[in-house]
């Protein structure tokens, strides 16, 4: 029943996206928030994430955007008294903070009650030494292992039992500095790194079952001790590759039932000794060859495998889990699904889910692709149909990789040795490495099974798909063998490639023989009882249970999976504008593949299609529904990019006409129309090939920037200053997109800022202006910014105002964009206008009050901007400042480089919100996890185009706030010169005196993303330390700031955002 | 080799065929489970009935000797989304479609078993043919018309007796089991709690029964409708009465079959349910604990509440999801029953509990 004295509780979230921490938590939260609205629970949120859905206005009663830190947390439970703290929602972010509370007293002396999880079920899931105790006490077998908390300890361990062995850091995320160590070298790297990294200094280092199937169960106890699993998960990668770098099947495969039911009792046995009211997942390794199994470790909360395990059963585990929390048992419960049944059931599947992890090797090129125990991956996707062969080649499908099967061009040129090389590298594109070795029948099934360990079952589909492949390239094409295909998962782009038969022909043979998809439902009981949720996937199937009623409908596409440049913020306006169109009398419907989100929530839209975002499922889905329009803009680029399919095809896209896109995109044709209409950008042109670079570079001169056409996050995008840079460029990034010609632009540099607007075709409403920290070179995404514009005078944001007001006339802009610009002193630039929703619209939504994706998508649906509550124009300020802080994951990826540049590299941002601007930087840097230092020692190393006085100024204010500055050889001539007192550091040395002497390393380089420079590894290093890498003297400047607040002693006001 | 299942309405749905070349009529039911396959279609309670799995890959990991929880395939056929030919596990002996060829059992996969579930679940079971012959639609229905169904496949399931018993041992309990067409792993449940395990197959009378002795008395699962089970239930009333030689009431212990002629014996009534309830993820809702379990449950009739609590017999648990009755108990005597199988296999061993609660009545 429900606990009659809670009337009021703090939910917290996970802070800002990063590997390991990604869009799931934002489910989690936003389910948490209305499962306990729902029972007249007043609700109270702190997250210092603003990209999210849970942190809008609407779905807790009084939201905080605020840095996670104690000190905030416990200054909003006393603001705010709540009677109960929900920490199980936040991931490792949440339960840390409420650990922390608990244990300085402050849940105490306030009276605050821990809902969900308890801080004995913590430790004992999360200490090594106590785990490895309750284990043994229950019987549940558990690895050889030791705690180490010195490299000897781990020395003596590896004596006695060999290797391979594997380390892992206590209490961190991810799996963050744990690896697999095969000899002694590798040993003492990884137990020095891991116990830097564990908050508590101590590793686990146990013996590996490297190789025995790895699978997972998804537990949900109450208070009364009733306990079901939700869905089991079958790694298709044995043990030895982090689960989330895995590819993931739902459910388990290869057990037979008494396996299954032999790891249900013992993760049933091990939720109840760990006492936990609410949801847990438990991994186990279990022996191919015999019923021997280990348990490997236990998340003692909702966590990127619960997301996962809710959206492949239909069972919302983080809704049921608040509800356990608030003290109601799963027999009190319904199922939300079917409405009728128990929540106390355990779901079960009548298709096959396969999860396949989104890598950032596109961006991070340097980073190593091999895949261990860390995890790398930035999101995921999800998909579901009647077999695995046919969900695996979905979800291919949806990961975007411009590979329509299991044919990627990069694999299929390697010779034999290179794909037995690259099979044992163990890196991202192994399942497309297996397949070419089957197709050439270089290995076979039992070879690979040896060599891989992947069980014979999952090479055998995967074979099933490589011998389809040769089908259509040898028989000849029938109906029956186009359907087969077609059941099997291939996608038309992959039968018209294989079988050389051409469009037409094959459109007219689905047309004549009914070779179309049919939707089935997602509805935890296999069609047991009726469900009430219309939750679809395709299949190649007799009856199709979507019935399309003949309301009016939109349909909205979805961004799918988290990676960097495309981050959740375009899951939350996809969100966004469902919840508009619902308000405006439309049936919504959304299409997305990204498990982890709010938007593939089965209660979000009226319908959800769980499909690949590629044009032909798009296609069947409005074949299916027949739309009035179809949404693109609030899915970012990947959805941005169907315009043109969708378009061809006479889909009618709302918004922004699809011409007008393109011209956007089309920076020639942009840069006349700018020209046309009086508006300045910098000079540049395009080439097609290398030869045409000279004549532009002797009209322009260095430096320029130089980027590939149609991109996402600055992919690719660098800044030269000379021949051999853009030479270099030049062969890399032709090489990355052969259809799309080069862009080089002159490089202008000045004061970055944005301005995001909403245009109705005529009228244009801009909520507001965001300026950058970061001078013209850092990417937009990776730089901080400030709501309002801080420096700007106002003629330049007047003058930028009427600028937006005439791009967008002049693209017809219905709908959202966002435009960047530069200035320099003297002229505005428009350095790029995207014509779609973008990272700020969030931020700014919520800052300014301004519902930026309703009022888009209303006027997308041909209302005007005045008959909004908004009114258009520039809307008038809000009486604070917001500054964005990028998050990076650099702990995860440890060889890639740090130093800011033209290319994306973060993963998620965090809020400092503020009425003071240095107040709201402070808490920018706080939420973000870096650390301010009040003194100490400063490292500073720039690159000669920086060494100006205006940045020895800036050095000469770090010497009177009290640190001690050190300097390379050069840079510390230079400041010396400039009378900065600064100590010349040899190179060799400076490595010693990181974390020692060093606290901050202040290190602007000559280019990024090159692991060969000297002051690659330094920068690492401090990294690793968790030390400030500050690669911009912009953000220097901003850094100081923060310490000048910190240093004051004044003590900062949390206030709410809403409510 | 095509497949086909032809239902009593006159829908067919066509796909492929696997197993043996064989037609088969009989009683179309769908179990959700998703793993168990072998032991589903040994359990003798699937007599009579086709099975269609919801879950659409069928043989994943093979067929192997220690499952079997009979001496055959009782089930008349096997409908699955699709069939897996390269098996994968240690145990694996077999393909799935060896075995049901060895077991002259047809199997149809590649039709869409989820339209078969949602039309059994609308339409309540229903009587269909399963072939993998060459038959065309007025042959399947006139086979369908022609071939009635029987309710009474209890009275021919019972196969034990001929089984492999463990040793019998002195200091052990001695259990009379009352063989409706049990299945193995209730008997390794009973010996594993420590009973010796006699036999009784359908047939049985009351005197013979108790002339063996027993401690207590086990009423197994089985196949069929209860009612037709008169003789049986005539018996077992007796039973209720009867007293230990001891002198002390009989413990007696139901599962499923044995469950249902419990009640009519006490003098309650049964009732078909629209489709039954066959799978491994059942709630089930104890009303003197207030805990609940998950169970595996197979099932087509069910225990009507009204009938037992007018006779003395108490409902101690309810299933969640439609609120039939799951277990019950006599008021003063030692007699209780569940609906469900706390044997487990396949599904759950959560209630595995209830055989140590058998015991302990005999103890006593």
């Amino acid at each position: 029943m429900l606990k009659k004295n809670i009337k009021k509780v703090l939910i917290i979230g996970s802070g800002p996206i990063i590997i390991g921490q990604a869009a799931e938590f934002d489910y989690a939260g936003t389910q948490c928030c209305k499962a306990i609205k729902e029972e007249g629970i007043e609700t109270v949120l702190i997250n210092s994430n603003p990209a999210t859905i849970m942190t809008d206005q609407g779905i807790a009663d009084r939201v905080y955007i605020q840095p996670l830190t104690a000190e905030a947390v416990e200054a909003v439970l006393r603001q705010e008294k709540p009677d109960g703290i929900l920490a199980g929602f936040g991931g490792q972010t949440g339960l840390n903070l409420a650990m922390e509370l608990e244990e300085n007293g402050v849940l105490k002396e306030l009276g605050i009650e821990l809902l969900g999880v308890n801080k004995e079920a913590i430790e004992k899931a999360e200490d090594r030494e106590q785990f490895k105790r309750l284990m043994n006490e229950i019987g549940e077998p558990i690895p050889a292992s030791a705690i180490a908390t010195s490299l000897e300890e781990a020395v003596a361990f590896v004596e006695q039992e060999g290797f391979p062995v594997i380390i892992r850091p206590a209490f961190t995320l991810g799996g963050t500095g744990g690896g697999i160590a095969q000899d002694m070298q590798n040993l003492e790297a990884l137990v020095q790194l891991g116990i830097e990294k564990s908050a508590i200094g101590q590793v686990l280092i146990e013996k590996s079952v490297a190789g025995w199937k790895e699978i997972e169960y998804e537990v949900i106890r109450d208070s009364k001790d009733n306990c079901i699993i939700i869905c089991s998960m079958e790694n298709l990668d044995p043990v030895g590759i982090h689960t989330g770098d895995s590819i993931v099947v739902a459910p388990t495969q290869t057990l037979a039932d008494a396996e299954y039911q032999m790891l249900r009792d013992a993760s049933l046995k091990i939720i109840r000794a760990l006492k936990i009211e609410g949801g847990c997942n438990v991994q186990f390794a279990l022996n191919p060859g015999s019923s021997q199994y280990i348990v490997i470790e236990v998340n003692p909360r909702v966590s990127r495998s619960s997301a996962l395990a809710s959206k492949a059963a239909g069972y919302p585990i983080a809704k049921i889990a608040a509800k356990i929390a608030l003290g109601y048992s799963l027999d009190e419960l319904s199922n939300y699904i079917t409405e009728e049944s128990s929540a106390l059931f355990e779901p079960v599947m009548d298709y096959c889910v396969v999860k396949f992890p989104k890598w950032p090797f596109d961006k991070f090129r340097t980073a190593s692709r091999k895949l261990g125990t860390q995890m790398k991956a930035t999101g995921e996707v999800m998909s579901i149909c009647r077999s695995f062969e046919s969900a695996l080649l979905k979800a291919v499908t949806s990961l975007e990789v411009r590979c329509d099967g299991l044919r990627i061009p990069y694999v299929t040129g390697l010779t034999a040795e290179g794909l037995k090389e690259k099979l044992m590298a163990c890196d991202d594109e192994r399942l497309f490495v297996i397949a070419e070795l089957l197709r050439r029948g270089i290995m076979s099934l039992q070879e690979l099974h040896e060599k891989t360990g992947i069980d014979m079952w999952f090479l055998s589909r995967i074979d099933n798909i490589v011998q389809m492949e040769k089908r259509l390239e040898n028989e000849t094409i029938s109906a029956g063998l186009i359907a087969e295909a077609e059941a099997l998962g291939f996608t038309d782009a992959e039968i018209l490639s294989l079988s050389r038969i051409n469009a037409n022909a094959l459109h007219d043979l689905r047309t004549y023989y009914d070779i179309h998809p049919v939707y089935k439902m997602v509805d935890t009981c296999a069609g047991e009882f009726e469900a009430a949720t219309p939750y679809y996937y395709s299949c190649y199937d007799e009856e199709d249970e979507s019935v399309a009623d003949d309301r009016d409908k939109v349909l909205v596409v979805g961004s799918g999976p988290i990676r960097i440049g495309q981050g959740i913020e375009f899951d939350y306006c996809c969100v966004q504008g469902v919840w508009a169109l619902r308000e405006l009398g439309y049936e919504s419907i959304i299409v997305n593949n990204n498990p982890e989100t709010v938007s593939t929530d089965f209660d979000t839209a009226d319908k959800l299609y769980f499909e690949a975002l590629h044009v032909d499922d798009i296609m069947s889905v409005i074949q299916k529904e027949r739309p009035k329009g179809v949404i693109l803009q609030l899915g970012g680029q990947t959805a941005l990019n169907l315009a043109e399919g969708l378009s061809a095809r006479g889909i009618p896209v709302l918004g922004t006409p699809n011409k007008y896109i393109d011209l956007a995109e089309d920076r020639e044709k942009f840069s006349d129309l700018l020209h046309e209409i009086g508006i300045p950008t910098p000079d540049g042109g395009a080439i097609t090939e290398e030869s045409q670079a000279a004549a532009i570079v002797e009209k322009l001169g260095y430096p320029l920037i130089v980027r590939p056409s149609f991109v996402i996050g600055g992919r690719a995008m660098q800044v030269v200053y000379n021949d051999g840079e853009l030479k270099k460029y030049l062969k890399e990034a032709v090489s990355l997109s052969t259809e799309h010609p080069v862009l080089i632009d002159k490089y202008v540099e000045g004061i970055e800022f944005e301005v995001d607007a909403v245009g109705d075709g005529e009228n244009l409403l801009v909520p507001g202006v965001m300026e950058h920290i970061e001078r013209t070179g850092i990417h937009s995404g990776d730089s901080i910014s400030v709501y309002p514009a801080y420096s700007l005078p106002d003629a330049v944001v007047d003058k930028a105002i009427d600028y937006t007001e005439r791009i967008a006339r002049a693209l017809h802009v219905c709908g959202l964009m966002n435009v960047q610009y530069v200035y320099d002193g003297k002229e505005i630039y428009v350095i790029e206008v995207n014509p779609r929703a973008s990272r700020t619209v969030p931020i700014l939504s919520k800052v300014t009050g301004v519902q930026m994706v309703k009022a888009a998508t209303a006027v997308m649906l041909g209302q005007k901007l005045p008959e909004l509550e908004w009114g258009t124009g520039l809307y008038p300020k809000s009486g604070f400042y917001a500054v964005k802080v990028p998050v990076f994951s650099n702990a995860k990826l440890t060889d890639v480089d740090v130093a800011l540049g033209p290319e994306m590299r973060s993963t998620g941002e965090v809020l400092g919100m503020d009425p003071d601007l240095d107040k709201a930087l402070y808490k920018g840097f706080l939420g973000a996890g870096t650390e301010i230092f009040s003194g100490g020692g400063v490292y500073v190393s720039l690159r000669d185009h920086d060494k100006t006085e205006e940045n020895a100024a800036v050095m000469g204010e770090w010497a009177a706030e009290g640190f001690t500055i050190y300097g390379s050889a050069g840079t510390a001539a230079y400041l010396k010169e400039k009378g900065v007192v600064c100590e010349a550091v040899p190179f060799e040395q400076v490595g010693k005196m990181i974390s020692q002497e060093i606290q901050v390393v202040i290190n602007v380089p000559q280019v990024t993303n090159n692991v060969a420079t000297d002051m690659f590894p330094l920068r690492r290093q401090a990294i690793e330390h968790g030390l400030p890498v500050l690669t911009c003297m912009d953000t220097a400047r901003a850094y100081l700031k923060a310490v000048k607040v910190k240093k004051s002693g004044d003590t900062l006001e949390y206030p709410p955002i809403f409510g | 080799m095509e497949g086909k299942v032809y239902l009593e309405d006159g829908s067919l749905f066509a796909g492929k065929g696997f197993g043996a070349k064989k037609t088969c009529v009989g009683e179309l039911v769908f179990n959700t489970a998703m793993t168990g396959y072998q032991k589903t279609l040994t359990d003798p309670s699937y007599m009579g009935q086709v099975i269609t799995m919801t879950w659409p890959l069928a043989g994943n990991y093979g067929i192997n000797a220690e499952d079997n929880q009979s001496d055959r395939i009782y089930a008349r056929g096997l409908v699955v989304k699709e069939v897996c030919a390269a098996p994968s596990n240690y145990r694996c002996e077999k393909t799935l479609d060896q075995w049901l060829k060895e077991m002259d059992v047809p199997g149809v996969c590649g039709v869409d078993t989820r339209k078969i579930t949602k039309k059994i679940r609308q339409e309540g079971t229903v009587k269909c043919v399963i072939t993998t012959e060459d038959l065309n639609f007025r042959q399947l229905k006139k086979l369908c018309e022609e071939t009635p169904l029987r309710t009474d496949y209890m009275k021919e399931a019972s196969w034990a007796a001929a089984s492999d018993l463990a040793v019998y041992k002195e200091e052990n309990l001695n259990v009379a089991v009352l063989d409706f067409g049990t299945k193995r792993s209730i008997l390794k449940a009973l010996e594993q709690a420590g009973c010796n395990v006699h036999l009784f197959p359908y047939g049985f009378t009351a005197e013979e029964v108790l002339a063996s002795n027993p401690d207590g008395i086990f009423l197994s699962n089985g196949p069929g409708d209860p009612e037709s089970a008169q003789e049986a239930v005539q018996e077992v009333k007796k039973l209720m009465e009867a007293k230990r030689q001891d002198g002390k009431p009989l413990p007696m212990f139901g599962i499923c079959m044995g469950h249902q002629i419990l009640a009519l014996a006490a003098g309650g009534k049964t009732y078909k349910l629209k489709y039954g309830h066959r799978g491994a993820n059942h709630g089930v809702y104890n009303r003197e604990t207030g805990r609940s379990y998950i169970t595996s449950q197979n099932h087509g009739y069910a225990v009507e509440a009204e009938s037992i609590i007018l006779r003395d017999m108490e409902v101690t648990e309810l299933n969640l999801n439609d609120r039939t009755v799951e277990g019950m108990r006599h008021r003063n005597r030692p007699i209780f029953s569940v609906q469900y199988h706390p044997e487990a296999n396949p599904g759950p061993g959560d209630s595995a509990f209830l055989f140590d609660q058998f015991v302990e009545m005999m103890k006593k």
